[in-house]
Parts: C-alpha cells; sequence; structure tokens
C-alpha cells in the first residue's frame, strides 16, 4: 500500500517536471544584440544589425537587442517577449533604457519589448505604428532583413529623441566591470605595497599604495568611484600585509571574454506593442 | 546579568532573522508594491476610457448600449477606492475584481463591435488609442502576474515551518490572490459555429475574451 503510494507520488513528481520541461520554449542566453534562431538573416545582415545597435549604445547608452525564434507556442508572443526581457535585463541600471524586438517566424508575430525607461518616447502608440506601418508591410512582402533594419532605424530615432543620461565612456556590458581589474588591484596592491611597506613603514606604505592604485584604477576605468573602491581595498591590503602570498589570484575571474555583450539590468513591466503580418 | 540580558536580546534579534520575520517584512513590503503597480495601470486603462468612448462615438453613435455599458463600468471602477489595505479585505478585494472585470468586458466588446466601424477602424486617433488599451491590458497581465508571486512567496513564507510561528505570533495571514474570473467560461471548450447566420456582438466579444 505504502510501497503504491510512494510509486503513484513518484509519476505525479516526475509527471510535473515532465509538464514544465515541455511547457514553455526556452529563452536564448544572450550572446549578443542579434539573435537569429531561424537562419532568416545572412552572416552579413547580421553583422550589419549588430553593428548599428552597437554603435546606437554607445552613442546613447540605450540596449537593443533583435531576436528571431520559429515560434513561441504555446504561449503568446507577449508574455514570451516579456520572459526575454526579464532574463536578458537591457538597459542601464535605473535607467531601464533597453528595448527587445522578438520575432516568430513561423507564428507570423512580432513585438516590441520596451523597458520602463523608453516608454515615453517609445510608447505604445508609437511602437504599434512602427510596427504595423515600418516592419509588417516588408515582412508580407517576405523582406525580413529590410523590415528588421527599417523598424530599428526607426526606433532608434524615436529614442534619440529621449533625453537619456549620457553614456559612459566604455560600453557597459563590455567592460568598466571592477572584478575585470581586481586582478592587476591585487597584483599592484602586493607588489608596490610590500615595497613600499618596508621602505615607509607600515601606515604611511599602506597609504602611498591606497593612493597610487585609486590613481591606477581610475586610469583603467574612468569612474572616481571605482578608483575610490579600488584604493581603500589596496590600503587595506597593504595595512594587513604579509599573509596574501597564498590567494588565489585571478582563478575566479579567468572566464572574461572581451567584447561579450550583456544586459545592464534594466527594468520591463510589459510596455510596447505587438502585431502580425 | 546584565551581560546576560543584552545576550539574550542579541538571541532574540537575531532569531527573528532566522524565523523569518525579516523574510516576512520584506515579502510583505513586495507585495504592497506589486499592488500599487497593478492599481496604477488599472488605473491608467480607466484613464484612457472616456477618450475611446469619445472616439467610437463619433463614428458609431448608435451603438448606443456598448458605449453606455463601459461608460458604467467605468464609473462603477472610478468608485471603488483601491487603497493598500483592499489587500487585506478579501471581500472589498473580490469587488474590486469584479469591477475591473466588468470594464475589461465592456471594453472587449466595444473593441468588436469597432470591428463593424472601417472608417473608425482607420481612424489615426482610435488606432493609438486601441494601440495604448492592448499595451495597457499587457502591462496589467504582467503586474497582475508579478503580483500573484509576489503574494505566493508571502503565503509560502506565512505558511512554512518555522516561519509559520512568527507569522502566527505577530498576526500574518495569508493574503487572498488573483482568481480568474471568467473561470466557468474558459473550462468550457469553445464552441466553432459556421453557419450562415453571423453572429451576434455578444458572443463575439466571449470569444475574444477567451
Amino acid at each position: 500500500m505504502a510501497m503504491n503510494m510512494a510509486r503513484a507520488l513518484l509519476l505525479a513528481y516526475a509527471l510535473c517536471w515532465s509538464l514544465v520541461a515541455g511547457a514553455q520554449v526556452a529563452v536564448p542566453p544572450l550572446s549578443g544584440r542579434v539573435t537569429d534562431q531561424t537562419a532568416t538573416l545572412t552572416a552579413e545582415q547580421s553583422a550589419t544589425l549588430e553593428q548599428t545597435l552597437r554603435a546606437f549604445e554607445a552613442r546613447k547608452g540605450s540596449q537593443l537587442a533583435i531576436l528571431i525564434v520559429p515560434t513561441t507556442a504555446p504561449e503568446a508572443i507577449e508574455q514570451y517577449a516579456l520572459r526575454v526581457a526579464e532574463q536578458w535585463k537591457l538597459g542601464r541600471k535605473k535607467v531601464d533604457d533597453g528595448a527587445v524586438l522578438v520575432i516568430a517566424k513561423n507564428d507570423r508575430a512580432l513585438r516590441i519589448e520596451v523597458g520602463y525607461g523608453l516608454e515615453g518616447a517609445l510608447n505604445d502608440a508609437t511602437s504599434k505604428r512602427i510596427i504595423s506601418e515600418i516592419i509588417t508591410p516588408r515582412f508580407k512582402q517576405g523582406d525580413f532583413y529590410g523590415g528588421i533594419s527599417a523598424g530599428v532605424d526607426r526606433i532608434i530615432r524615436v529614442i534619440d529623441g529621449e533625453p537619456l543620461p549620457e553614456p559612459k565612456g566604455k560600453l557597459p556590458g563590455d567592460t568598466a566591470d571592477i572584478q575585470q581589474y581586481v586582478p592587476v588591484i591585487f597584483i599592484l596592491a602586493l607588489v608596490v605595497g610590500g615595497v613600499l611597506r618596508a621602505v615607509l613603514g607600515r601606515f604611511p606604505g599602506a597609504l602611498v599604495t591606497g593612493g597610487a592604485v585609486a590613481f591606477v584604477a581610475w586610469l583603467l576605468v574612468g569612474a572616481v568611484s571605482v578608483a575610490l573602491v579600488a584604493g581603500v581595498i589596496a590600503l587595506f591590503f597593504t595595512l594587513l600585509g604579509g599573509g596574501m602570498g597564498g590567494y588565489g589570484i585571478g582563478g575566479r575571474h579567468g572566464g572574461f571574454g572581451g567584447g561579450g555583450f550583456g544586459g545592464g539590468g534594466g527594468g520591463f513591466g510589459g510596455g510596447g506593442a505587438s502585431g502580425r503580418w | 546579568m546584565r551581560k546576560f540580558r543584552t545576550f539574550l536580546a542579541a538571541l532574540i534579534v537575531l532569531s527573528l532573522t532566522g524565523c523569518g520575520y525579516n523574510t516576512l517584512q520584506s515579502n510583505d513590503e513586495q507585495i504592497k508594491a506589486s499592488w500599487s503597480e497593478v492599481v496604477n495601470q488599472y488605473q491608467r486603462r480607466a484613464d484612457l476610457v472616456p477618450n475611446l468612448v469619445n472616439t467610437v462615438k463619433g463614428y458609431a453613435a448608435q451603438e448606443k448600449s456598448v458605449l453606455l455599458g463601459v461608460t458604467n463600468a467605468r464609473a462603477k471602477v472610478g468608485s471603488i477606492q483601491a487603497t493598500p489595505e483592499l489587500i487585506n479585505n478579501p471581500e472589498a478585494f473580490a469587488k474590486f475584481q469584479a469591477a475591473q472585470g466588468e470594464l475589461s468586458g465592456a471594453l472587449s466588446r466595444l473593441l468588436v463591435v469597432s470591428e463593424n466601424y472601417p472608417q473608425l477602424k482607420s481612424d489615426a486617433n482610435f488606432r493609438d488609442l486601441q494601440a495604448q488599451l492592448e499595451g495597457t491590458e499587457n502591462r496589467i497581465t504582467v503586474a497582475r502576474n508579478r503580483y500573484i508571486k509576489a503574494v505566493q512567496e508571502f503565503n509560502v513564507t506565512v505558511r512554512s515551518f518555522p516561519s509559520n510561528l512568527t507569522a502566527m505570533a505577530f498576526g500574518y495571514k495569508t493574503k487572498a490572490n488573483f482568481a480568474v474570473e471568467n473561470e466557468k467560461e474558459i473550462s468550457r471548450p469553445p464552441t466553432v459555429d459556421f453557419g450562415t447566420a453571423p453572429a451576434t456582438p455578444q458572443s463575439k466579444a466571449q470569444g475574444a475574451a477567451q
């Protein structure tokens, strides 16, 4: 009896998981600004779009991305697009200036999902117009690249009309991450700190090291806050000094690929518009 | 003795964290924030209604019953104060839900009726309003989903051990969640009728709602 019960429970559990597994189309990991799972765009076209979006992000700070999937069934495109937006977190943190163009090719449906910060310029009515007046007429003729490219151009022009905070010198998703400089700071603190401590004494040595590291960090990253944090870290390490040789420096930070693209942490709330062709 | 008392106080404070008191607090606050967003989006929809009704009136003034239905539903929604206390009062919550559901129904009927007026459909203003309404409905869905998740998290904390003891001690109860308004309707399989008789707007509206 108990055995049967346990078996039934196990079965129910397995069924639950299989339902979950089969329920939704997975959101692909964010690897670039243009993700085409249907091979609709040629490599050249993808690269051109990628370049356009990249240049726009460098100029304006907003992150845009394009995703083409075969289908979003059983979900509606709205739900799927929101999941994509929530997972990718495009747009700068607190500014929330991201937008995703999701195209479900076999469903003949598309959606522009707009982050909170862009809802003023790229509002629902504007998004709908971009979809129905610019993108879908071209899609109807089978001109996918033309539709996407014209749509993206219009989106960019619309966002250009919105005053947003200036972009940082470097793209937020690409570099400007203090973690990337942690190994450098460690080595600096170790080497310079060790020498200076021997020459100047514990506290003055630490102070000078902190200052030097802060300056170098400022040169590397260009943000005062990051430089200050780095300086303080260096100061403390030199003060405590000595026994850090055994630290696995940089071992954890080995996986930094240059030129990767990541979302900046922008928020979405379901703004935007959908259309069909 | 003094030391012991300090130690005890510190222990109690720490155990509050361990017993989920802080989790309860942050979940509760999360619910309030999500609820505000829900109300915010409902308000946005209500604000769109007068404009929409006026635009439709310009082309389809003869659809009096539908227009009146929307206006009345809008008035009803406006009469309910969506205070944060609402979420702790299941009865008021249900009433709020019913009023919003009625407005949803009335609006979808209005959009179905508007399909019969080509001039209205090609009116730029109407199309913009329609896009805004669609967007707002989508935002409402998103806000409701996030609220549902927040309530779920809170309720799980309230009911699971050992935080349920903390919840009991401080009088936290599980909160009401959204229910689908037309539960009966969607559990019925949709009927497809290829008969020659044109479908009435009423039945089409139900189809659209599904």
